[in-house]
């Protein structure tokens, strides 16, 4: 791989707080080598901040390796910047060329309402899995875990919906601020084992009704989600969201 | 002054005699006594779950915005279990011999063997809150096999276990949120522990995103706040991982316990330059499939592709023909660095060896078109099913690997290099994971107890889960049912003020130095003194030298470090700072134990102490304890020695020939 350096024009969102208004900002970075992650051009950024005595740009990062879901970082346009199934820490700045100009937002959503900068409260996610985002059992009650096989493939194709890291891209994405692949990619990953069965219909009608309460849109099947999700998540999780919560409602008690 | 409260009887029997006559709490008094317990990773998160399920009051904090983003999320492999599915000789004792041989005679029997003993209900406990193992077609779940064991005991969920289990522990701990036994503060950090009497009794904590302080009671506090590798500033750990919480128990009084005993994970993407802000792990299961080799010839500039088979070095095979490419971790990092440090490096950096996938391909491949009875495949055909195969195992690995580097690693092969991956050293615990100030506990990768000088691989996640579903809910039981004549104590108690006017003073301080350098700086400069004199090798003249570089560094961080923004606001750098401060008082810590410490043994590789062929070289007359390690005040420290009694498995030197 064919090394280079880059300079770069950056237009930022900056926002002291939830209160306040915010606004974009130019900033200049340079000898940026394509071999960097995009945080860690955010770090040469801000180390130049603080050399300057400004205030450093306050995002959301942890692991850097793409499973935690801290990162969210609306990229030109698209959560987690161009690439392809990818998360903004492993995002790499052979992505770019020498005299770009990067702009880099929030997540823009109702129900995640800005921190500060680019940092924003996604706590609503997590109140979606209270309403029934699990499967009740206590500690010590479990049987030998092959007490029950579970064929193969609905074993992968409830793995492949619990991948979600729970970064609300999907949300980022969509024109409604919709949370639909978020939910359904919980529900399919609980309906899709034996475990989920007693619960899943009370389940799937709480999430969606807690979903709707966070103030999240509806879902108008665009796309954007599954084509912006880190993880690949599918629309057909969507369609199986539907799917369980018709049948939940006509069959409700 | 350490009592490690081990249970009288056969190994067998002491956790089931333990759990027979523990104290138990009744569940009218489970709801008047309060938990805290700081960080909400895979033994965080489980603890709390259990706890709150048991009817105890819970308060969980973690500083990130989820509990579900802690770092164990990150964890690929597996978990280890002694399930014996495989039909393949596995036990609860081969496990626990296992285990305390790959911590190299540096750990517990008793922990161990309770950690072997609970393995098996992990794995249950797991599959009945949905985690999405991988399975055989027969619907039974798959294993593998790991580094240092000849079994497969392994339970993964493709590369991303970690992830699976902290979901699932996330889910039941969200789960006991909505029925309002457990209370969630995310985007909180602890900073002081509050004792009253003696015992534990509260927190100090800082909600991040005002700024404001936050006096919290507690019956009895759990640290389960992970480890403390990024003390090397370079390591797989996440950007915010650091010792702040075991840190300010420590300063109470806690004894830390083996601080150097590191992990050095040989396979991780190597360094690629100075700009650079972490290290990312490649999963040790990639060394089932891949062998690891150099050239034979030094400075070999020649791409891999190029490099004929009889001149390559496959040099585990060549050392370590038993174990091959799955010798423990600290066997396999040493062995690259001994590579490197001849100048057999590959890359630009000449700082990395392959790991090659190309043999694994081929006979992945042949399997495929045996399996289709095709016997005129073409080698293109054979290597694309086999291909297929790789990627199936290992897609995701594959995938973050070509990201990063922008190499396709099913055409040449991954370069890799060890990396801090993980720490053994920690809180001193006792047989109930109580640490020696009464109240505090300390849980998972926090604590010191299970592996030894090293950690075998998926035996992370095992401790984690093993420690907050199976023991603490036990051991817990034990301690409170004597608190339950103790009324909560307000927060306006005198303790609580004290406490929170250290804190903010600690504050003040800091944002009032105005100084020039960043925090970031402070730690990159730690980092490297760490790396090159208390790193996978190290001396008594390094370790002198360290010591005196990093008193030099605090004297600097203290009085030239500058912190922007406010107190009341969020303000990443200042949170950073407190870390870094405190990372740097870990470090003369871990230099000083690493230098008390004359002997080689796993993870600690002390040059002057080797076997003529390079092994570590033990020295268990006079070094098999715990090395557990009191403050008395600025960089200074008394050292309590808990001997390790070794009644069932006799210690030899560790041979993986």
């Amino acid at each position: 791989m064919e090394h280079y350096t880059m300079n770069l024009n950056l237009k930022v969102w900056r926002q002291q707080n939830a209160a306040a208004k915010g606004g974009f900002k130019l900033y200049r970075v340079e000898n940026i080598s394509s071999e960097m992650s995009f945080l860690e051009m955010f770090d040469v950024l801000n180390e130049q901040l603080i050399h300057d005595g400004e205030d450093p740009i306050t995002f959301d990062h942890d692991c850097r390796e793409g499973i935690c879901g801290s990162c969210s970082m609306y990229i030109d346009g698209k959560p987690h910047g161009p690439w392809q199934a990818n998360t903004t820490c492993q995002l790499h700045m052979r992505a770019f060329k020498d005299g770009d100009t990067i702009v880099v937002e929030p997540w823009r959503a109702d129900s995640f309402p800005v921190i500060k900068d680019l940092m924003v409260d996604r706590t609503a996610f997590d109140r979606i899995i209270q309403a029934g985002g699990y499967i009740s059992v206590n500690t010590g009650n479990a049987v030998d875990g092959n007490s029950l096989p579970i064929p193969k493939d609905d074993a992968d194709a409830s793995f492949a919906a619990a991948m979600c890291i729970g970064c609300g891209a999907c949300v980022a994405a969509c024109k409604n601020s919709s949370a639909m692949l978020f939910v359904s990619a919980k529900v399919a990953h609980l309906a899709l084992l034996p475990q989920g069965e007693p619960e899943r219909r009370s389940r799937v009608l709480n999430m969606v009704a807690q979903m709707d309460k966070e103030g999240f849109g509806a879902c108008t099947n665009t796309g954007a989600c599954e084509a912006t999700c880190p993880k690949e998540i599918s629309l057909s999780n969507i369609a199986r969201l539907n799917q369980e919560y018709t049948l939940a409602s006509l069959t409700a008690k | 002054m350490l009592d490690a409260k081990i249970p009288a009887g056969t190994l067998d029997d002491k956790w089931t005699e333990y759990k027979g006559h523990c104290k138990l709490v009744n569940p009218a008094n489970k709801r008047k006594l309060e938990i805290i317990i700081v960080g909400t990773g895979l033994a965080g998160a489980s603890a709390a779950a259990s706890l709150g399920e048991l009817g105890y009051k819970v308060k969980a904090f973690c500083f990130q915005d989820s509990p579900r983003r802690a770092h164990s999320i990150a964890a690929q492999g597996g978990i280890n279990a002694a399930k014996n599915y495989q039909n393949d000789g596995d036990s609860v004792f081969r496990l626990f011999y296992d285990t305390i041989k790959g911590g190299d005679y540096r750990s517990r029997e008793s922990n161990v063997h309770r950690l072997s003993e609970v393995s098996a209900s992990i794995i249950d406990q797991c599959v009945a809150q949905g985690v999405p193992f991988a399975r055989e077609y027969g619907g039974l779940l798959s294993n593998r096999s790991f580094g240092g064991t000849q079994v497969q005991r392994t339970f993964y969920a493709a590369g991303q276990t970690g992830q699976q289990l902290l979901i699932g522990a996330y889910q039941a701990l969200e789960r006991q949120v909505a029925l309002g036994n457990v209370k969630m503060y995310s985007r909180h950090e602890m900073l002081e522990i509050v004792k009253i009497d003696g015992k534990a009794q509260g927190i100090i904590a800082r909600d991040l995103v005002s700024g404001k302080l936050e006096r919290h009671f507690g019956h009895a506090v759990l640290l389960c706040s992970g480890g403390y590798g990024n003390v090397f500033y370079l390591s797989t750990n996440a950007m915010g991982s650091n010792v702040t919480a075991a840190w300010k128990a420590h300063k109470q009084g806690a004894t830390f316990a083996n601080p150097c005993f590191t992990q050095i994970h040989p396979t991780c993407i190597p360094v690629s330059g100075d700009h650079q802000s972490k290290l990312t792990l490649m999963s040790e299961s990639l060394r089932n499939d891949g062998r690891i080799w150099v050239p034979k010839k030094q400075g070999d500039t020649r791409k891999a592709s190029d490099i004929p088979e009889e001149e390559r070095d496959y040099y585990l095979e060549r050392r370590y023909p038993a174990f091959g490419n799955l010798v423990p971790r600290d066997v396999a990092s040493r062995a690259a660095k001994e590579r490197c440090d001849e100048g057999y490096g590959v890359g630009s950096s000449k700082q990395a060896v392959y790991l090659d996938f190309a043999a694994a391909i081929i006979r992945y491949g042949k399997i495929e078109v045996g399996k289709e009875g095709n016997d005129h495949a073409t080698q293109e055909e054979i290597i694309q099913l086999g291909k297929d195969v790789v990627k199936e195992k290992y897609g995701n690995l594959f995938d973050m690997y070509e990201k990063i580097t922008g190499e396709n690693p099913y055409e040449i092969p991954m370069r890799i290099y060890p990396a801090v991956h993980y720490t053994m050293g920690g809180l001193w615990v006792d047989y109930e994971l109580q640490t020696n100030v009464p109240g505090l506990y300390s849980l998972g990768e926090a604590n010191f107890s299970d592996h030894g000088a090293n950690r075998l691989g998926a035996s992370a996640l095992m401790q984690g889960l093993a420690d907050g579903y199976f023991v603490i809910p036990y051991t817990i039981g034990n301690y409170l049912a004597d608190e339950i004549y103790n009324k909560a104590v307000e927060t306006d108690h005198p303790a609580f003020g004290s406490a929170e006017k250290e804190v903010s003073d600690r504050i003040n301080r800091l944002m009032g130095i105005k100084g020039k350098q960043s925090v970031e700086s402070f730690h990159k400069r730690l980092g490297k003194i760490m790396w090159e004199k208390c790193g996978m090798a190290r001396n008594a003249q390094g370790l002198q030298e360290a010591i005196a570089e990093i008193q030099a560094l605090k004297k600097e961080f203290w009085s030239d470090v500058r912190i922007p923004g406010n107190i009341a606001e969020m303000n990443p750098e200042l949170d950073k700072a407190n870390r870094v401060a405190d990372f740097i008082e870990l470090g003369e810590l871990m230099c000083k134990d690493a230098l008390n410490r004359n002997e080689s043994c796993g993870g600690h590789f002390r040059e002057e102490y080797q076997t003529p062929d390079g092994e570590a070289l033990r020295d268990d007359k006079d070094y098999m304890y715990v090395a557990a390690w009191e403050y008395a005040g600025d960089s200074n420290w008394n050292l309590h020695k808990e001997p390790l009694n070794y009644e069932v498995i006799k210690p030899t030197q560790r041979n993986y020939k």
